[in-house]
């Protein structure tokens, strides 16, 4: 990677969209929206909702369907001078081994498997909240994987280290954390939901210290690399994320926030190693003392 | 590439209670924008990090000022806080963003311009375009729909057609919808704009199907990225969209202008 600034899945739709408004590429990935065997419609609206410092989610991974995605989304994609990770979805096993063995022959470079989607009631999360589960997806994914496998991991659990060490167990390449923390708003004048799926995942810099703890705890769990992400707005957390223990970071709602945010986040960074004498970004990872 | 710009605010009044009218130079997307597109404005407020997408009510590119009625949907929702900004701060935005209004599509026909409630400022926009597109007044009927006698806006579509208004209360025009105005005067068209809540635009799509007219309808949605990235503000579509490859559509990028008889309501 150029870089270690890419994009979290579902924020940055297939690139497309943004690349009127960011050089794709100056990201280290592009990491897609999550793409599953088939098209999924997605949830009802409203599907987002603003709370303080953030975000709530309830998309419900809507997305064209590798056919569609593979014969369109890439091939833009290929174009620039980024690498490419498609993040995967599905229900079932057979369904997320479907997307990564037809992905097999295609011009990606990182597979990055969502086992943690708050949003949909059959697969997501459900494979994200058990380690044996999370194990058992990841050796059967391994099987069918041409690139390398990095598992999404959900926060929604009450030991992020067991989940970290059931991936690397089940032989994947590397995790990425945190996904959306599940959440709740409620309209208190109309006494209803905000989202009409009630709850969705919370994102946005008022879970920055839940993601950097548990960057911190995974990294300390596994040999593997980590992505870490929640909330990161500026280059200092980017940097704060690397000093927990992540080998590359991903950028998400900020991207809500300013089309061009992981730009102006990658030259942050810089600007962060230039102060502070840093002269290999790499310097950072994990380097925080006590 | 295409960047937020930053935009400074010329004025701003409360026209009528919680509706305020904001004027901005925003040179950039006041050289753009065309009806019924919207810019998203951001509050620049650490705990507020989502955009709010307003519909564009005027722009004059010679001025670079940019005009945008909106109402402040409760406190602590962010348009509160919009409200209060006085003239002379900065503001970012970024747009125009969205379709805008086909006014092509009105030809020489008899044209009404539907608007309901904090729908009708893109529709002032509109009424203007269509004047200048067709130089003539005579050809086209605005109909305006308010809770009460807190009309707004409603003489300044006078110059671009006939104007009725309906109220819901009936204190001013006719008591009802803007279904009831149509009827109660007998207007007759060949082609609709409509842009207001989603009852008054399902309404409006029935009555364009049963009469065979074609129609135009501005959709509301939430939305978060504004640029059709993030999935947020779709709405449900009759036939799979060619984007999402679903029966969904972006109401954000895709819109917010569909066709009537395209939206499952």
């Amino acid at each position: 990677m150029n870089n270690p600034v890419m994009t979290a899945s579902g924020t940055f739709g297939s690139g497309q969209e943004f690349s009127e408004y960011v050089d794709l590429g100056r990201l280290g990935a592009v990491v897609t929206k999550g793409v599953a065997n088939h098209p999924w419609e997605g949830n009802p609206t409203p599907r987002v909702a603003e709370v303080y410092g953030g975000m709530l989610n309830a998309v419900g991974l809507q997305n064209p369907g590798i056919d569609l995605f593979c014969r369109r989304d890439i091939p833009f994609l290929s174009q620039f001078d980024t690498r490419i990770m498609v993040n995967v979805c599905g229900h079932t096993e057979e369904e997320y081994c479907e997307v990564v063995e037809r992905l097999a022959e295609e011009p990606v470079d990182l597979l990055e498997i969502n086992i943690s989607c708050p949003n949909v009631r059959e697969g997501g999360i459900a494979f994200g909240t058990d380690p044996a589960a999370v194990e058992t997806i990841t050796r059967a994914v391994k099987r069918y994987a041409r690139q390398p496998v990095i598992m999404k991991l959900s926060p929604n659990v009450t030991s992020i280290a067991d989940m970290a060490r059931a991936a690397e167990a089940g032989g994947a390449d590397g995790i990425s954390l945190i996904n959306t923390i599940t959440g709740m708003k409620i309209d208190v004048n109309k006494r209803k939901f905000v989202l009409a799926n009630k709850t969705g995942g919370m994102s946005g810099p008022a879970i920055k210290p839940v993601a950097v703890r548990m960057v911190y705890q995974a990294a300390h769990a596994v040999r593997i690399p980590v992505v870490g992400m929640g909330g990161i707005m500026t280059g200092e957390d980017a940097a704060e994320f690397m000093l927990a223990g992540a080998t590359a970071v991903s950028v998400g709602t900020a991207n809500f926030t300013d089309p061009a945010a992981t730009v102006r986040i990658l030259s942050e960074l810089e600007d962060y190693m230039r102060r502070t004498g840093t002269e290999d970004v790499n310097e950072l990872i994990g380097a925080v003392t006590e | 590439m295409r960047k937020k710009e930053e935009g400074t605010i010329l004025s701003q009044k409360e026209i009528v209670p919680g509706i305020f009218d904001l004027r901005l130079e925003a040179p950039d997307a006041a050289a753009e924008a065309s009806a019924g597109q919207f810019v998203n404005l951001y509050l620049d407020d650490p705990a507020r990090l989502l955009p709010r997408p307003i519909s564009i009510c005027g722009a004059d590119p010679t001025e670079g000022a940019l005009r945008m009625v909106y109402r402040v949907s409760g406190p602590g929702t962010g348009t509160a806080e919009l409200s209060r900004m006085e003239p002379g701060r900065t503001l970012s935005l970024m747009g125009p963003l969205g379709n805008g209004f086909p006014l092509g599509q009105a030809g020489e026909g008899r044209v009404f311009l539907i608007g309901g409630g904090i729908g009708i400022p893109p529709l002032l926009q509109a009424a203007g375009e269509l004047l200048d597109l067709r130089g003539r007044s005579d050809h086209t009927d605005v109909i305006l729909g308010y809770r009460d006698r807190n009309d707004f806006l409603a003489r300044e579509f006078e110059p671009f057609g006939h104007v009725a208004i309906a109220t819901e209360d009936g204190s001013l025009g006719t008591r009802g919808t803007v279904l009831d105005a149509i009827r109660a005067e007998n207007l007759h068209a060949d082609v609709i704009f409509a842009c207001g809540p989603k009852p008054m635009l399902a309404a409006v799509a029935r009555y364009a199907a049963e009469e065979a007219i074609p129609c135009w309808i501005s959709m509301e949605e939430r939305m978060a990225c504004g640029i059709g990235a993030c999935l947020a503000c779709v709405c449900r579509t009759k036939e799979t969209d060619g984007h999402s490859n679903v029966r969904n559509r972006r109401v954000c990028k895709d819109g917010p202008v569909f066709r009537a008889d395209e939206i499952v309501f």
